[in-house]
């Protein structure tokens, strides 16, 4: 008996020795951290989000619990203006989507993303071209030339939001092609597959995670990926064909490439302490299974960046929006 | 006969005691989200989700359903009692529902609610089992044009059937579009009436207006007519539950004509506050005591009951078999099902037949004790309204000051509640009906968007409405509705000429 007590007494004080060397040496989070997702529940953002969530609590990878809230207003304004005003408050972190860049730009509400300080980048996601599988275009060339033989206007473009990642890739391929589409804005990626399924548009370019089932079903077809190289997942899908097998649109004849940021940042003013300790955490989250069965769902392009490099590629990347939003006349006024 | 076979083994499997424990846990959450206004069933299961990644899928799935089917049943509670309701399709509950409650028949009235949500949640799932695969492909032909004829319809049966002056109604109508249209353009993606405030970005939420309109407006009301709730002789034994029961086959034609609508509507998917309003509207006008309907009709809580959650029910179906989400609930559930890496769509009906089928068989389990947990509890929840209304009323304004709040962690939509109640109040001294301002705050967005959106595709032709059978018909069936008091007084005039 005396021994327990003992061994309780020096295993309490090796324990407070080890919690204060540890909060010494790096900086940890003393009450819960707010994850806020830019956008509506059920989205691309916000499943990421909600599986990280799962992801932490399963494996323990945080003393504090981690607390997902949607803040959708205003396509993001309203996440990234609570992120911003909250500076010095290192138990707020925000997952982005291209809407850190469009959402400023086409509506001018007062927010940069050198107001938030950059933590990591997670993936990149995809973007496909898909057509109906009933549809005569099997590839980019028949769909290419069925686009320019049609009347201007009358081929049709459905896609997520107004002025965002969708409606930019549809004036790119416009720019590529010379022609003239429709764009018919959605409110979710699902909806716009199924828009398509149901012959309500000619075309999207939606995420795999979005249409997969739909190609699985052999109702879509994949015509190639805005990527620079194909995806990387070579597990059969659908007809023996696996992601992999999706030609680039560069490589049959259509200019364009464009990837989603799916990254995190945090509230303005953190210190370098506070930065590390999330890069290490979602260094953790990414080494699970669970995060690399997601990454294999939805074939996402799986860089992480963190750091100056992080900050050098959203840099890069926002000089690229601001190009293409302008050529397509998308800049709210005064922007 | 297949179906049969893959039902029973679903049973088997929601069965184990596992599950049934999960079962009822979940209901029990469900009842409390759904009681305080606000929290609401969609935000309920997104909160609960990463408590359900352990679980195999299957149990994680009966779980939150179970949650859901407790939200739906919560839901009915606040708006009977309090004229609070805490979800859009339990706005046409409170028509009827309050004013039984204020008669001192509470326990008449979420009775009759509970076992029409039932019955209505039972007609659906019949029909998923029996003809899901049929039924899956016609929610595809509802493009843009289709959409906007299915909220057409929801308008013009409001206005047209409503005995309200029309031009109160249409007044009333206006303002809810006009706030519906705050927030962001979504289909120019740019902001609109937002003014610069940075609490705008979101528009007006359908949620913190209806708290105000109906729960802090029906405070002020009673305080000015002399701080008493008039349920107080509510009786609080479960026999008021056997005598509703008895007295409720009577009116199998109001269910079975709400379950059909509620079917249609949620497989359409147009949701299942659209099916509400309009299943009322059509019983205000069929039933034989369709004039006394807004007064404490049993009939008028049947109806918008059984439609919504005949609604709420199938739209589960074009969720599991394409994808689309019905509901907001629907949308968390979609993601649930992705991370737990199942691919709602077509293929799952086929490869996931444990999943579908268990889920399937959850959902005649899960409403059926979700049925016994809330019908017990009616004494307890009609003894509520005994409370004298000075302790009461503070209760319902903290409750309803929580549910503003929780809508998006915000004290500014406290403030608005609190206008909204002020403006509730002064619109029900002036006459002016509260629902089709709420319908319109509600679905007024929607259709706007597929309205633009069909413009878009048609290059501006509004020919685009009449261009099929579908939408035409439907259309159609809108512009009678509208007219339909024009229409019949015609029609008696002609038959006095006649004679």
């Amino acid at each position: 008996m005396k021994s327990f007590v003992l061994n309780v007494a020096l295993a309490a004080m090796a324990m407070s020795c080890a919690g204060s060397t540890a909060s010494f040496a790096a900086w940890e989070p003393v009450r819960p951290v707010e994850f806020i997702v830019p956008a509506g529940t059920g989205g691309g953002a916000d499943q990421m989000a909600r599986t990280i969530q799962g992801i932490v609590t399963k494996h323990n990878l945080m003393k504090q619990p981690l607390v997902v809230i949607n803040k959708a207003g205003g396509a993001g304004g309203e996440g990234f203006l609570d992120v911003k005003t909250s500076s010095g408050n290192p138990h707020k972190i925000i997952i982005t989507l291209s809407n850190l860049f469009t959402t400023p730009l086409a509506t001018g509400i007062p927010f940069n993303w050198k107001d938030l300080t950059p933590v990591a980048m997670l993936a990149l996601d995809e973007f496909v071209l898909w057509v109906n599988a009933e549809k005569p275009f099997n590839t980019v060339k028949d769909y290419v030339d069925a686009a320019k033989k049609a009347p201007s206007g009358s081929f049709k473009m459905g896609g997520t939001g107004s002025k965002q990642e969708d409606q930019i890739i549809t004036v790119g391929i416009e720019k590529a092609i010379d022609a003239k589409f429709t764009y018919i804005p959605y409110k979710g990626g699902g909806e716009v597959a199924v828009q398509l399924v149901g012959n309500h548009v000619d075309s999207t370019v939606n995420n795999p995670i979005e249409a997969v089932a739909q190609w699985r079903g052999g109702k879509l077809r994949p015509l190639c990926v805005f990527d620079a190289q194909p995806m990387a997942y070579d597990e059969p899908i659908a007809e023996g064909k696996a992601w992999k097998d999706i030609p680039t649109c560069k490589s049959q004849g259509l200019a364009m490439e464009y990837l989603m940021l799916r990254g995190i940042f945090m509230s303005p003013k953190a210190t370098k302490d506070q930065v590390e300790y999330y890069v290490e955490l979602f260094k953790k989250v990414r080494a699970t299974p669970e995060w690399q069965d997601f990454m294999k769902s939805g074939a996402f392009n799986t860089t992480f960046l963190a750091g100056a490099d992080y900050a050098k590629w959203i840099e890069a990347e926002e000089k690229r929006h601001e190009g293409l939003m302008k050529d397509a006349g998308f800049l709210a006024p005064g922007n | 006969m297949e179906e049969l076979a893959n039902l029973f083994h679903g049973f088997a499997v929601a069965l184990q005691p596992y599950n049934i424990m999960l079962m009822i846990i979940g209901i029990t959450l469900g009842v409390i989200i759904g009681v305080l206004p606000g929290l609401g069933g969609a935000n309920g299961v997104a909160i609960l989700l990463p408590l359900t990644f352990s679980m195999p899928p299957t149990s994680a799935i009966i779980m939150l359903s179970c949650i859901y089917w407790g939200a739906l049943f919560g839901g009915a509670i606040t708006s009977i009692l309090f004229n609070i309701p805490g979800e859009p399709w339990s706005v046409a509950t409170t028509f009827d529902g309050y004013p039984m409650a204020q008669q001192g028949k509470p326990g008449e009235a979420l009775t009759a609610a509970f076992t029409s949500s039932f019955v209505g949640a039972l007609f659906a799932v019949i029909m998923i089992t029996l003809v899901a695969p049929l039924v899956a492909g016609f929610a595809l032909r509802f493009g843009p044009a289709e959409k906007f004829a299915v909220y057409f319809l929801a308008f013009c049966s409001f206005v047209g059937l409503s005995k309200e002056p029309p031009f109160k109604t249409i007044a009333a109508m206006m303002m809810g579009f006009a706030l519906a249209a705050v927030g962001l353009d979504s289909i120019t993606g740019q902001l609109r009436l937002t003014f610069g405030v940075t609490e705008l970005l979101n528009g007006f939420d359908f949620l913190i207006a209806v708290i105000g309109l109906f729960g802090i407006g029906e405070i002020l009301l009673t305080m000015e007519e002399g701080l008493a709730f008039r349920g107080g002789n509510a009786s609080i034994n479960l026999r008021v539950v056997l005598q509703t029961w008895r007295e409720l086959p009577t009116y199998w034609m109001t269910s079975l004509r709400s379950c059909l609508i509620g079917c249609w509507m949620g497989v359409t998917p147009a949701g299942a506050t659209p099916a509400s309003f309009m299943s009322y509207g059509i019983a205000k006008r069929l039933a034989r005591r369709g004039n006394n309907f807004g007064k404490g009709e049993i009939e008028g809580v049947i109806a918008p009951e059984t439609a919504a959650h005949a609604a709420g029910t199938s739209a589960l179906l074009p969720m599991l078999s394409l994808g689309v989400p019905g509901s907001p609930t629907a949308a968390v559930l979609l993601g649930g099902l992705l991370i737990w890496g199942l691919q709602p769509g077509p293929m799952l009906f086929v490869e996931q037949k444990e999943f579908v089928w268990g889920l399937i068989a959850s959902m005649y389990l899960g409403n059926l004790a979700g049925l016994i947990v809330v019908l017990t509890c009616v004494p307890l929840f009609a003894a509520i309204l005994r409370v004298p209304f000075g302790i009461i009323a503070p209760l319902i304004l903290v409750l309803c000051a929580i549910g503003a709040y929780s809508v998006h962690n915000s004290t500014f939509d406290v403030m608005l509640m609190l206008v909204f109640g002020v403006l509730g109040y002064l619109l029900k001294k002036c006459n002016y009906p509260l629902a089709p301002l709420v319908l319109a705050i509600v679905l007024g967005d929607k259709a706007e968007e597929a309205f633009r959106q069909s413009l878009l595709g048609s290059q501006g032709s509004l020919g685009v409405f009449f261009s099929n059978g579908l939408v035409s018909t439907i259309m159609a069936l809108g512009l009678v509705a509208l007219f339909w008091s024009a229409i019949q007084e015609g029609y008696s005039r002609l038959r006095m000429s006649m004679a």
